[in-house]
């Protein structure tokens, strides 16, 4: 793991069905950063209270955490929400994905709920951390709000589904109608210095057009992508895989711009190109990304991008 | 403890369990499987140590296992259970 735990890789969170030990017992198995265990939409009505007791048990069973684990839990204003915190979070999840969470007060109220149950639990408080779904357009109008609420949230979840339904428009996958809220949401988390997690792509048959979505959120900022199905795993891994070339520029920079400090100057030439502080940035993010993926051992500290006083 | 009245919980799939509570004036469990040859014994006693845990010294749990995980035995009976209201 990197330093830094805003580093921690999460580039593809699987959502898994709360109601299906076929698929629950997977998790496991499963090669993503990270899981979505669902209790709200995957769910039947009828099968909510049996879903959340499915969850507890599996949980309980599954000591040797091998991903971060988070659990979807019904919205905060349905009778299911409060049963799921109260049945699930004693089994300890990292974390629970918030849906709709369109204002800042719904995801107030999950943190102080969050805060009740650490108490009771006698755990760390802040353990339980928050994704939070942006899927409407008051989500996204509120999203720097939102971002704002917690130090819990280890991100905002753009849900490209339910936003395109609040706006009574059809999602295409070339996805032009969703630009302005992606990058709204985008903004919002960069600004508050949390991961921007993107939307599901639904179509598990078309990996083109997957590999091509998942590119484009990368050039964008996101960090990561959310699933419905394993088989998307290896294609935005793949994706966001620091590329050789990239990393060896990114060594390339650091070692420039420490000679650059050691001659007493902030700026230094490398191959023709100006190397100054928001260069050092971009390739310390490469760096850390790259050590996340195992690809360096090179841990990069944060006076190797300032340099010292 | 006895059951009161009627709860099911489960599914049919692949790796679940159904299972059926009903009064009964004993404790009666009745299982099928599709491992029963080799499991059945296991299944019970998963079966019994929740029921135990749960205090039912009475009814009647029928099960259709699909070849189902302990936690997933535990959370369907349990299931059943509260769908029933619980014990009295």
């Amino acid at each position: 793991m990197a330093e830094n735990p805003a580093y921690q890789l999460r580039r593809t969170l699987l959502y898994v069905p709360g109601n299906m030990p076929s698929m629950l017992q997977n998790i496991p198995l499963f090669q993503c950063d990270g899981v979505i265990i669902d209790l709200e939409d995957a769910v039947p009505l009828s099968e909510k209270d049996a879903a959340r007791i499915l969850v507890r048990r599996f949980l309980e069973n599954y000591t040797e955490r091998n991903k971060e684990i988070l659990v979807r839990i019904n919205p905060l204003d349905t009778k299911w929400a409060l049963d799921d915190l109260k049945a699930v979070l004693p089994a300890l999840p990292d974390g629970i994905r918030l849906p709709k969470a369109d204002t800042p007060e719904i995801v107030e109220r999950l943190d102080t709920l969050l805060t009740e149950y650490e108490e009771e639990l006698g755990l760390e408080l802040g353990r339980f951390r928050i994704l939070p779904s942006i899927e409407s357009a008051q989500g996204v109008i509120n999203a720097t709000e939102i971002s704002r609420v917690t130090p819990r949230l280890i991100g905002l979840a753009f849900g490209a589904e339910d936003y395109t339904a609040s706006m009574e428009i059809e999602r295409t996958k070339s996805g032009e109608e969703l630009f302005n809220a992606r990058m709204n949401v985008l903004w919002a988390a960069k600004s508050a210095g949390i991961q921007a997690i993107d939307t599901i792509f639904s179509d598990v048959n078309d990996m083109d057009a997957l590999r091509r979505e998942t590119e484009l959120i990368k050039r964008l900022g996101y960090t990561g992508k959310c699933m419905v199905n394993p088989r998307q795993i290896d294609v935005i891994h793949d994706v966001f895989a620091p590329k050789q070339a990239e990393v060896d520029y990114a060594l390339q920079v650091i070692d420039a711009i420490k000679r650059a400090r050691e001659m007493g100057t902030g700026v230094i030439s490398l191959k023709g190109k100006m190397i100054d502080a928001p260069v050092v940035k971009r390739a310390a993010r490469v760096l850390r990304t790259a050590y996340a993926h195992g690809l360096v051992d090179v841990i990069i500290h944060e006076e190797d991008i300032h340099g010292a006083e | 403890m006895k059951l009161q009245k009627r709860g099911q919980a489960g599914t049919m799939q692949s790796s679940d369990l159904m299972v059926v509570v009903e009064p009964a004036d004993e404790l009666v469990i009745e299982i099928e499987s599709t491992v029963k040859k080799q499991f059945e014994h296991l299944i019970r006693a998963k079966l019994e140590s929740v029921l135990a845990k749960h205090g039912a010294t009475a009814g009647r749990i029928s099960v259709s296992d699909r070849g189902a995980l302990d936690y997933a035995i535990e959370a369907r009976l349990e299931a059943a259970l509260q769908r029933a209201g619980g014990l009295s």
